[in-house]
């Protein structure tokens, strides 16, 4: 990770204000979204590091959580017990049964809450101290999650309305439209087939990237003012470090409510009756 | 802005997915949906399924007790009610037989003080006959007497006496009636 001079953290370098040192050569880029490899080759495609450890780890922190609440789970429930169910009835209440309804959604319940606990432990790790990196923010792990999700959607699609039904239902096709129905179905087709996968994904690392990078941001910048009375925009910088982490914690469920909200939108519209 | 270019340059571009991250994403997710879908989730719907049968079964044992209680209400007031009657019948029977006995005790009374009116009487009748007779008596002796002395002849035949005795009392009863 310390081989490039760039991933070291900011109070590892000495870059001050005044000192006739650009922030620019602190400054958070794509270079902090990238990391040498912990075990294996970076050139190859063998490797191991620092976002897989923590995604493995998220799923290690998240099956122990459940496996502690939910391994012998009582009918007057402990106080572990109790805060599991409460989010799991919040996603299986608040999200699937509102959007796809209690008898079909009953099937996807375990798939949405899966989702939303591993988007929720892989954002987290943006402000855990040691950590503190979003894994969503690569968009290899937002994309796979998407690409199941889309897989899914296409499979219950097909199932669902045979194959003249799923091109039906992709493109939206509906004879009310009269002239317009050519550029109707091929904006839908785009929409529903190509583009969704890729909003669904994007959309969750984007926020995730930008949250990070702000963070990153300020962090660095209190350091690099850290000199004569530049301390008191650190102080402000400071001060911003503090709020967006607060705001990031908020944007991290938010996303991962988001992220399964539209995953029952999209199965809701692959079991609905096409228009 | 030097790492920028050599990124860049390197044709890194945060949008195309690395991917090694890629599987080991999958890899993550599939631990964490096989561990909740198979195992952990299924335990818990059936504890939440077997704590709604338990809260149905409260709340039917609940309203099975509330039903008791009703109908044990409704017993006693039906005997309460019963309890009531039978007191105000009483009530009234004790009434009847008090006014019985009252009209009961004044017959008596007045029987009784009817009995004593007429023993009274009796022995009233009882002693103004044996006083007449007395006097029958004792005015026939003197009035013998009387006569002997004035006739100077003993008037002692008998028979003749008490004739003239009864002749005499006669005339004074009827004299005595007359007055009446």
């Amino acid at each position: 990770m310390s081989a490039d001079p760039t991933q070291v953290l900011a109070f590892d370098t000495n870059c001050h204000l005044f000192d006739g040192c650009g922030f620019a050569d602190v400054s958070p880029g794509l270079h902090s979204f990238m990391f040498q490899p912990l075990w294996g080759d970076g050139d190859s495609n063998v490797y191991f590091n620092k976002t897989m450890l923590l995604a493995l780890l998220g799923s290690i922190i998240i099956v122990g959580f459940f496996w502690a609440a939910f391994r012998r789970p009582q009918v007057v429930p402990g106080k572990l017990q109790m805060v599991a169910e409460a989010g799991y009835d919040f996603i299986r209440r608040g999200v699937v049964y509102e959007t796809i309804g209690k008898k079909e959604g009953e099937k996807y319940v375990p798939l949405v809450v899966s989702l939303f606990f591993f988007v929720w432990m892989l954002n987290l790790w943006s402000i855990i101290p040691l950590a503190q990196f979003p894994v969503t923010s690569i968009i290899s792990y937002p994309l796979v999650l998407a690409l199941i999700v889309y897989i899914l959607w296409v499979s219950l699609t097909f199932k669902r309305h045979g194959f003249v039904g799923f091109w039906k239902n992709v493109t939206g096709y509906d004879k009310s439209l009269g002239a317009v129905l050519p550029l109707a179905m091929l904006i839908e087709l785009f929409s529903n087939l190509l583009i969704r996968p890729f909003t669904h994904a994007v959309r969750l690392f984007a926020n995730m990237f930008a949250g990070h990078t702000l963070l990153l941001l300020f962090t660095i910048a209190s350091w690099y003012m850290l000199n004569g009375f530049g301390i008191a925009y650190a102080g402000v910088s400071f001060v911003m470090v503090i709020v967006m982490t607060a705001f990031e914690l908020f944007i991290q469920a938010l996303q991962a409510y988001v992220f399964v909200l539209l995953t029952c939108t999209y199965i809701q519209g692959a079991l609905a009756e096409h228009h | 802005m030097s790492q920028l270019l050599i990124a860049a340059s390197e044709g890194e571009n945060p949008l195309v997915p690395p991917i090694p991250e890629l599987v080991i994403g999958l890899l993550a997710f599939v631990i964490v949906f096989g561990f909740l879908a198979k195992k952990l989730l299924p335990n818990i719907n059936k504890v939440l399924e077997q704590r709604r049968e338990a809260i149905e079964g409260g709340i039917e044992k609940a309203e099975a007790a509330q039903t008791e209680a009703q109908s044990v209400l409704e017993q006693y007031k039906a005997q309460l009610a019963e309890a009531r009657h039978e007191a105000a019948r009483l009530r009234q029977e004790a009434q009847e037989q008090g006014a019985t006995l009252i009209a009961e005790m004044r017959a008596e009374g007045q029987r009784q003080r009817e009995e004593i009116v007429a023993a009274g009487h009796a022995q009233i009748e009882a002693d103004r006959k044996a006083a007449a007779s007395a006097l029958r008596q004792d005015v026939g002796k003197l009035a013998t007497e009387l006569a002997g002395k004035l006739v100077g002849e003993s008037l002692e035949d008998h028979a003749r006496q008490s004739r003239v005795i009864d002749r005499f009392l006669e005339d004074l009863e009827e004299k005595a009636e007359a007055a009446r």
